[in-house]
């Protein structure tokens, strides 16, 4: 008896993985129906549904850039302090001297990657029709998991708190202070007022919401901090949860069901 | 004479690097050619040699230039494979907004015109190593390194032939399924149809595909490093300022409309016209297959949003847009004291000035709300008009018109979504071609109000 045959014919190994090694066709279908990762697929599907050239891959490798920016993302969370006292020199610190540095490139390049993947997905679903029924409202899911993958992006953008940051952050978020009615320098805004007394300033607009201040400043980088580590991937990872279940519900990811 | 130019000379890293570009190119058309004798047979106009050589003859001369790359790094003053001035020159005098904008277009309605055409693998082998000969060739200017080379502006150079490679192979398989529906035959995706076990033919290909994304980032991080420029300050403005790479496409916008247009109104409704989407194509051909035949409004319209409004303006506004968002050309400097007259016109002063030769009424400066509110309205009377005639009239005319077979089989409310989604869209290249031909600056020029269009 082999070594491997001892471990795999033992009480621990066998209370994890509840069937035999998946060499059979039998236990290929019991290891997708009793592993928790695996689950998230059927037992067979449609060649069509995997030709690599129909599928393009980009939903798929989307995901799992999602997962590379978490696990890069929690490891950088250890050595990074959003405060303006800490925060570039801590970047500075990942790029000179802290061991695994490099974590810092792949998030950032992961990030990149994962707006094109996202755009090349949704490219790929269009150009497939894979959006018409069933699966209308997963395509409306799908949308709201482009603008968060965006917004996951702007807010990590802060973070290193250089020029290239706070420029870019300054220029987007200008635009806010332009929402109608909501932003002081938007149409609309000046009606807002009670007996004189404007409702909407510059202490109190779309733009003060989204920085937490009149310009970016160290409020910006809490909130943007909170908003990038904690607040969108948790609403990221529920869409994602459901745009997959929906996926399964509407019998794969196209053609009519 | 390079040295009285700013642009330093050419670096021997540089040279050395397209090197091995030029190397990879040569193994890249070896192949090609070991494919092109296996399938493409003789060409019979002129020598009557097979395909196979003329390929063999171009991947010896990529080796040559590989060569000349690799063992003439070290006097990058005396180096001459460089982008010649006689191509520089012409490409930085043709280049502005107008130009780039009619060419992307154009490329865009090409593309779907000759999409038998390109498609081929030959046609879109020869695209590639065109585009790869023109970036290399490129990058040997000074000028269109800096921008290019940018850490942050590599992802778009590589989004740039992704898009490019899956917008091609979308069209070949296209072209392929409408012939197929054309002669009757079972279309790519029914050849298909049969099931696999996802184990293993779905769970290896994912996990090959994880282990191949993992290595190429890896290699992506040791290759290139993150950016950090100095520390931020607020009292240090740089010129440009730039929004992150995937909204520039929005601040290109700014050119043309105000702040709450282009930064919140129309990202808006890009956002919600692409939710609804599977509501108003009401077409149910095309689903789970590639088609173009079948889809032709539906592709074409969503083409048009993506490559020339989205990716194309990403490009410009990225590249192209130097210091006071002023636009440069491929290879120019930057230069902060470019500067270009601005003598845009509002529709109003066109109205009055030029066309009744009156100045523009007056707004007193201590009346009452509504009696301002009166004069500014007379005063922007004909943008307002225009403006409401482009989004209340016009779904109506166009539904009783052009779009008649749409209205009839959509609904009202559907229909009035996707005139409307149209409509909005049309206003960026509407308010360009405006904004070019007579200098339109704002259709409603109300800034008492912040509201201008």
């Amino acid at each position: 008896m082999s070594v491997g045959d001892y471990i795999r014919g033992s009480q621990v190994w066998k209370s994890i993985f509840r069937h035999p090694a998946p060499v059979d066709r039998r236990n290929r279908v019991v290891v997708m129906l009793t592993n928790f990762f695996l689950h998230l697929h059927p037992v067979s599907i449609k060649q069509q549904g995997i030709a690599l050239s129909y599928t393009w891959c980009m939903g798929g490798i989307t995901f799992f850039l999602f997962l590379v920016e978490t696990i890069t993302g929690v490891l950088l969370m250890f050595y990074y302090r959003p405060t303006l006292e800490f925060a570039f020199n801590d970047i500075l610190a990942l790029r000179d001297v802290t061991t695994l540095g490099i974590m810092r490139e792949v998030h950032r390049w992961s990030a990149h990657a994962m707006v094109i993947t996202v755009w090349l997905h949704m490219y790929r679903v269009f150009l497939t029709g894979s959006y018409k029924p069933p699966r209308e409202f997963n395509w409306v899911i799908g949308v709201l998991l482009l603008v968060l993958t965006l917004l996951l992006s702007f807010t990590g953008y802060l973070l290193p708190w250089d020029q290239l940051a706070i420029w870019a952050i300054t220029v987007g978020s200008n635009m806010a202070r332009a929402t109608p009615f909501l932003g002081y320098e938007g149409p609309g805004a000046q009606l807002l007022n009670i007996g004189g007394y404007d409702l909407i300033t510059n202490g109190s607009d779309a733009r003060f919401l989204l920085l937490g201040s009149r310009f970016v400043g160290e409020a910006t980088l809490n909130r943007f901090y909170i908003l990038h580590c904690v607040a969108i991937p948790l609403v990221v990872s529920l869409l994602i949860a459901i745009h997959f279940w929906r996926v399964r519900k509407d019998g794969g990811i196209s053609q009519p069901l | 004479m390079t040295h009285l130019t700013h642009n330093p000379d050419l670096t021997g890293s540089v040279i050395f690097g397209l090197g091995w570009v030029y190397l990879l190119l040569f193994f890249m058309n070896i192949a090609w050619t070991k494919r092109s004798l296996a399938l493409d047979g003789i060409c019979h106009t002129g020598l009557g040699v097979p395909y196979a050589a003329l390929w063999a003859v171009y991947a010896a001369m990529l080796l040559m230039i590989s060569i000349t790359h690799l063992t003439g790094w070290d006097t990058p003053q005396q180096f001459s494979l460089v982008m010649p001035e006689f191509l520089k020159y012409p490409i930085n005098k043709a280049s502005n907004p107008v130009a780039f904008f009619v060419g992307s277009t154009t490329i865009y309605i090409l593309m779907i015109v000759l999409r038998k055409w390109w498609t081929t693998p030959t046609a879109g082998w020869i695209l590639l190593n065109l585009s790869i000969l023109f970036l290399a060739l490129s990058i040997t200017d000074y000028d269109f390194r800096q921008i290019v080379g940018k850490p942050d502006n590599v992802p778009i150079v590589a989004m740039l032939y992704i898009v490019g490679f899956f917008t091609w192979l979308y069209f070949k398989k296209s072209v392929d399924n409408d012939a197929r529906k054309a002669a009757g035959r079972p279309l790519l995706e029914q050849e298909n149809a049969e099931k696999v076990l996802t184990w293993p033919d779905l769970v290896y290909t994912e996990l090959v595909c994880m282990v191949l994304v993992t290595a190429v980032l890896i290699a992506w991080g040791i290759v290139l490093q993150a950016p950090l420029e100095e520390p931020a300050s607020a009292a240090k403005t740089p010129n440009p300022s730039k929004a992150p790479w995937y909204f520039l496409g929005l601040q290109e916008m700014l050119v043309y409309f105000d702040p709450w247009m282009a930064g919140v109104v129309l990202p808006s409704v890009i956002l919600v016209g692409l939710m609804a989407v599977p509501y108003i194509d009401f077409n149910k051909l095309g689903n789970g297959y590639y088609t173009f035949n079948e889809r032709k409004f539906a592709v074409s319209t969503f083409l048009f949003g993506f490559l020339p409004l989205w990716v194309a303006m990403i490009v410009l506004g990225t590249f192209l847009r130097g210091p006071n968002w002023n636009f440069f050309s491929p290879y120019e400097f930057w230069d902060v004291h470019k500067l270009e007259l601005l003598n845009n016109i509002n529709l109003s002063e066109l109205f009055w000035i030029k066309g009744l030769g009156q100045p523009l009424p007056v707004v007193p400066q201590n009346a009452s709300f509504p009696v301002q509110a009166w004069y500014i309205v007379c005063r922007e009377g004909v943008g307002l008009l225009a403006v409401a005639f482009y989004l209340l009239a016009l779904p109506n005319l166009m539904a009783a018109t052009v779009f008649k077979g749409f209205y009839i089989k959509m609904g009202f409310l559907r229909y009035m979504v996707l005139a409307n989604l149209m409509l909005m869209m049309m206003s960026l290249p509407i308010k360009m071609v405006l904004r070019w031909a007579v200098n339109l600056k704002y259709i409603v020029a109300i800034p008492e109000w912040f509201f201008n269009i």
